[in-house]
């Protein structure tokens, strides 16, 4: 799916600038280069998928990892050049037609995208972890996807040295929808990005080495209740379009503050009715609460945590949260802040079963992958409060919580690919206990993760918590702060308790080993650490830049 | 030149840093280093002093401001210095006793391992001490006041190994905190009180604030007064602070750190004269120790305790006179001097017996060391007719002036504390005639030490007798200086003030009397140690003499009413801590861990279940948004 076609979508549906009979096709004006960190990504994906078709196999992986680390360091520069052209603050505006807003947080939020996958990427071309096969060097990724689990053409594909290069094209359709996402200023650009991001997460969870049984039942969980979703949201955008007559954002607000009163004649009978608007509403607020995995929408996330490769993990758990983020507070704030007394009350109550709920489930995991995806859990119930905040200050607090709880993220899961036994990646509990004795810097490095996922001070952690909890204070929830302390302090239970196990247990006799990772994974963790620290130890910077960028267009 | 000041601080300082991060490449020349930092920091104090003789007798304060410390809006706090004329005597007393003492320790320590270190912490403690006397404000004075606590702390507990040593220093170091809170709280109570705590404005504005605060801001300066100088009843940690080495014991537990109570005590006059409450606390405190610590001066056979006994009650002399108002605060501070003075030449004198007897300290297991130690016995002996205030001598002129002084008071009180003062001399002529004489008269008792060496006394080197000799100066001329022509009190006067007051007796009937009992004391110390052969093992002695030996029971006092009361309150504390505290926190865990195994279970893997609970949550989100509408 290209940026063509979304272009096409919305020549047909065009309801505002194109409604009058009788006029001719007019071309749509594209604003190309406010529209190049999305382009540039788009594009490589297009030739990575050439490549997979032309490049001989061994020259692939090559070509594909050289390929998707220009092409996100092209569109993060392209980004910053946007930024200091100043279209995140004085020249924000709405491009491509009025499908795509290029403002402070869109560009904010690309930006981390960009990065964080740049760094997830890293793991993804990482091919030293596991022992050679058949003289092949390999990756996390099943040598033939489409071969049975366990049949001979496995093992053929694998004598062979197959790779599954694919990903890289993959990940890169999935960022550009990602790129799309927060920036999506009408509903149908909304669910096309959604769409272009969700399918190849889908595959890409699929196509694990190991435990394939678990990869492919993830990724088959994960389609169809993300298709499930995705119905909902589309029921929403119709109902939504039954009320307000247009799916662009700016034009529904209006109708819902009021200061549009013409009606659609074909429209006569819904538009304006309430009940279409409350309930479309709901039904977006659904999808996209899926998509953070919020309660009761996350019970996809443990099982889709658990059995996608660890590197995709990462990635998704990091970058998904940040664009889904990103599109709902676009939603709640740009098209539905007339309806805030209405929302409010409803989200709030969801922030608080999902920091709750997120924590106490995860007090009794023994998979480290799964703790970790409940941690995520816990933490968007965190990022809920300060959405519910409704004021700039609560779009610049979720801003800067994203790009720190994304580092860590990616930084986290990439130090689980480390921990290995003869079954691939070891990640039961009771095999991480005394890894602080055997590899101290590694145990080390994870424990800064885990304190800065607790929100312990002088992490990005701690910083980006006080900025959510005093935004929300601020914006009146402060009920729900309350709530998101004893929450901290629940997951500040097991959080610390693997710490313990790390440093204070005996390590036991056949315990995992941890692999020594070539300088991709290394560059992940360190960036990981870094930015953790940096943000916990001096944050101004990025809590201006994150205020500064705190302003939507409409 | 007021730039200079600061300079006195820094020169130990940066001794302090190099020699403590310096490393083992210092170790040969690590004690040069220290000396001659000390000496340096001597020197500008004597071109400091010579530059406020210059000036006129009102003039004379220096100041240096060195920048901003906490500039917050309603709390500012600066590093300044305010050199005047009594910060200046404590400098010159602090620098040149100091210096001595370094030279001293060259000899003393030579065969000690961590010789660099104990220099490190002597030049710490010299840097402590000095920001202690020429701080400008009573913040930047807590923080000498900590450091000289710190340093104090570490070389008590030098030799840490020694479980006794470790125990003397933590002892210390509590004793001082209870005293240190005092000090803390005074601060906080003048800051709420005036808005600062800069010397200037706070004695200057004692006159428009309610005598209730003042006394309260006075009785917590003499508890800080109290833990710092051991001073009854925060006075138990000296005598066992002795296991420190001995220049040590000599620089900071006599000559230095100690009397720091003194200072605070002479330097807040302005409060305590306008607290009568709690000027009446600071004499009586005075009067007590002074009895106190020359009753248990009297018992003790551990030459260095028996000096240490000796010391509190002196500082107690100090105090008294310093309680006494402007009568007295100029000689609370002549005899700070004088006392530096003979008793750092006499703890000197204690080390070099020490280092010729294998460090044997039981005064029991000497005698007749005259003769082998003839610099010793002289330098000792001038400390010692110094200290019973022989006339002429220093500790005559500063002594016979306090108890002139506590008579001077006028009324019952005077005639009490001048009594008191009086017999305190008496006592002091006693103990200390028994200390010389089991030194250094008499038979050898001498014994072989733990590992069978027999002692062969000899005389020490002279790094460490030079020191006593220019010591022993000073014990036998300082007073005299001093007192001739009042000029130590013309001296003193700009800044403390000084007021006659009413004698009721005339200054010669006082002088005699004292010589009366002084010739008391010594006779009867002469009846009962020179003409009696003195038994190795301690005879057990009369009840006093028991108590006096156990200090008085102070320890076994602080234990059963401080420490058992201590753990008691722990000990319910623990009780409730286990029981509620634990008990509520472990059944929420337990309640958590519960409710999450239970939730957990919702989680069952299949999708369809998954499916069913986001159907469930859209409705409900539905229906709840509707439902907020309808409402």
């Amino acid at each position: 799916m290209s940026a063509t076609a979304v272009h096409g979508l919305w020549t047909t549906m065009g309801g505002v600038t194109s409604a009058a009979p009788g006029d001719r096709f007019a071309a749509p004006t594209i604003e190309y280069a406010q529209l190049a960190p999305v382009l540039i990504v788009l594009g490589a994906a297009v030739l990575g998928v050439l490549a997979e078709a032309f490049v001989p196999r061994r020259g692939r992986y090559y070509t594909q990892v050289f390929l998707t680390v220009v092409a996100l360091a092209a569109a993060f520069a392209a980004v910053v050049a946007l930024a200091a052209g100043g279209y995140g603050t004085t020249k924000a505006r709405i491009a491509a037609m009025g499908a795509i807003a290029v403002d402070g947080p869109a560009l904010f939020l690309q930006g981390t995208i960009l990065l964080v996958s740049m760094v997830a990427v890293f793991t993804f071309a990482e091919r030293r972890l596991d022992p050679e096969a058949h003289g092949n060097r390999v990756d996390s990724f099943v040598a033939q996807a489409g071969a049975v689990p366990g049949s001979d053409g496995e093992k053929a594909a694998v004598r062979a040295g197959f790779t599954t290069t694919e990903v890289f094209p993959l990940v890169l359709f999935a960022i550009a929808g990602m790129l799309v996402f927060p920036a999506a200023n009408d509903l149908l650009t909304l669910f096309i990005a959604l769409e272009v991001f969700s399918l190849p997460l889908y595959l890409l969870c699929a196509v694990a080495r190991r435990k394939r049984l678990m990869s492919q039942e993830a990724a088959v969980k994960y389609f169809l209740l993300g298709a499930f979703s995705s119905a909902f949201l589309l029921f929403g955008i119709a109902l939504l379009y039954g009320y307000a007559g247009s799916v662009s954002y700016a034009t529904i607000a209006n109708v819902v503050n009021g200061s549009v009163q013409g009606i659609d004649p074909a429209l006569a009978d819904t538009m304006g009715n309430d009940a279409l608007l409350l309930i479309g509403g709901a039904m977006i607020v659904t999808g996209l609460l899926f998509k953070v995995g919020a309660v009761p929408f996350h019970m996809w996330t443990p099982d889709v945590y658990q059995g996608a490769p660890t590197p995709v993990t990462g990635f998704m758990a990091a970058a998904t949260k940040v664009a889904a983020f990103g599109a709902l507070l676009r939603l709640l704030y740009v098209v539905l802040p007339g309806l805030a007394w209405d929302w409010r009350p409803v989200m709030w109550a969801v922030a608080v079963v999902t920091m709750l709920g997120g924590a106490i489930v995860a007090i009794t995991q023994t998979d480290i992958k799964r703790l970790l995806a409940y941690s995520s859990i816990a933490h968007a119930g965190f990022i809920l409060a300060g959405v519910i905040a409704t004021t700039p200050e609560g779009i610049s607090s979720v801003l800067f919580y994203l790009v720190a709880y994304s580092f860590v993220t990616v930084g986290a899961f990439a130090v689980v690919t480390l921990v290995r036994d003869a079954g691939g990646e070891a990640t039961h509990l009771s095999k991480w206990a005394g890894l602080g004795r055997r590899s101290p810097l590694v145990a080390a490095v994870f424990a800064v993760f885990l304190l800065a996922f607790a929100g312990i001070p002088l992490t990005s952690g701690f910083t980006g918590k006080f900025a959510v909890f005093k935004a929300a204070a601020e914006g009146g929830a402060a009920g729900l702060v309350v709530v998101g302390v004893i929450s901290s302090a629940i997951a500040a239970f097991f959080y610390i308790r693997v710490i313990v196990l790390m440093f204070f247990s005996e390590p036991k006799a056949d315990g995992p080993t941890v692999a020594v990772p070539s300088p991709l994974t290394m560059t992940t963790i360190a960036v990981g650490v870094a930015v953790t620290l940096v943000l916990g130890l001096a944050p101004q910077y990025f809590l201006d830049l994150a205020s500064q960028a705190g302003v939507f267009v409409r | 030149m007021e730039n200079l000041i600061a300079l006195l601080v820094a020169a130990p300082l940066l001794g302090a840093a190099v020699l403590l991060c310096g490393g083992r490449r210092l170790d040969r020349a690590g004690h040069w280093i220290g000396t001659l930092l000390a000496a340096a920091s001597f020197v500008v104090g004597v071109v400091l002093f010579s530059a406020m003789l210059g000036y006129e007798a009102e003039a004379r304060t220096m100041r240096q401001h060195l920048f901003s410390w906490i500039p917050v809006e309603g709390f500012q706090a600066d590093i300044a210095f305010q050199l005047d004329q009594l910060s200046m005597t404590f400098v010159l007393l602090i620098t040149g006793v100091g210096t001595l003492i370094h030279i001293y320790s060259i000899g003393y320590m030579e065969h000690d391992e961590r010789r660099r270190r104990f220099f490190g912490y002597l030049n710490l403690f010299l840097a402590a001490m000095l920001l202690l006397v020429i701080a400008d404000n009573y913040l930047l004075l807590y923080v000498g006041w900590e450091g000289v606590g710190l340093a104090s702390y570490l070389l008590i507990g030098f030799w840490q190994h020694k479980p006794s040593a470790a125990t003397a220093a933590k002892k210390a170091f509590l004793v001082n905190r209870v005293g240190d809170m005092g000090l803390s709280v005074a601060i906080m109570l003048m800051f709420t009180t005036f808005g600062t705590f800069a010397f200037g404005p706070v004695l200057s504005a004692t006159g428009e604030t309610s005598e209730g605060k003042l006394t309260a801001i006075g009785l917590m300066l003499l508890l800080a007064a109290c833990g710092k100088s051991a001073q009854v009843p925060l006075q138990s940690w000296l005598g066992d602070a002795m296991e420190g080495p001995t220049p040590v014991s000599a620089l900071i537990h006599a000559a230095t750190m100690v009397t720091a109570g003194v200072y605070l005590i002479v330097r807040s006059g302005a409060i305590f004269d306008a607290a009568p409450d709690a000027q009446l606390a600071v004499v009586v405190v005075g009067a007590v120790t002074l009895l106190f610590g020359a009753i248990v001066g009297c018992a003790k056979d551990d030459i260095k305790k028996a000096l240490a006994g000796s010391t509190m009650s002196q500082i107690g002399y100090m105090i008294l006179a310093a309680g006494l108002g402007p009568i007295g605060y100029v000689f609370a501070i002549m005899h700070l001097v004088t006392h530096g003075f003979f008793k750092a030449g006499l703890f000197l004198g204690a080390g070099s017996v020490m280092h010729g007897m294998n460090d044997e300290v039981d005064m029991r297991k000497y005698g007749g060391l005259r003769k082998y130690m003839p610099v010793t016995f002289v330098t000792f002996g001038l400390g010692y007719l110094a200290i019973i205030g022989f006339p002429g001598l220093s500790g005559f002129f500063s002594k016979d002036k306090i108890i002139e002084a506590a008579f001077a008071k006028g009324g019952t009180e005077g005639w009490i504390l001048g009594s008191v003062a009086l017999l305190g001399a008496g006592i002091t002529a006693f103990y200390m005639t028994r200390v010389m004489l089991m030194t250094f008269f008499g038979e050898k008792r001498w014994q072989p030490d733990a590992e069978g060496r027999e002692p062969h006394p000899h005389e020490s080197p002279k790094s460490m007798t030079i020191p006593m000799i220019v010591l022993a100066f000073g014990s036998v001329f300082a007073g005299g200086f001093f007192a001739i022509g009042d000029r130590f009190t013309h001296w003193l006067e700009p800044v403390t003030r000084y007021d006659h007051g009413h004698a009721p007796v005339s200054a010669a009937t006082v002088t005699g009397a004292t010589m009366v009992v002084l010739l008391a004391g010594a006779a009867l110390a002469w009846a009962m140690y020179g003409r009696r052969p003195i038994p190795v093992v301690a005879p057990r002695g009369s009840l006093l003499t028991r108590a006096a030996r156990r200090d008085l029971l102070q320890d076994d006092f602080n234990h059963v009413v401080l420490v058992r009361g201590g753990e008691h309150l722990t000990r319910s504390l623990v009780y409730v801590d286990h029981s509620l505290v634990d008990g509520v926190v472990n059944g929420t865990a337990a309640s958590f861990g519960g409710l999450s195994g239970r939730l957990r279970k919702l989680q069952n893997g299949y999708a369809r279940t998954y499916a069913v609970s986001m159907f469930g949550g859209t409705a409900v989100l539905i229906a709840a948004t509707l439902l907020m509408r309808a409402v």
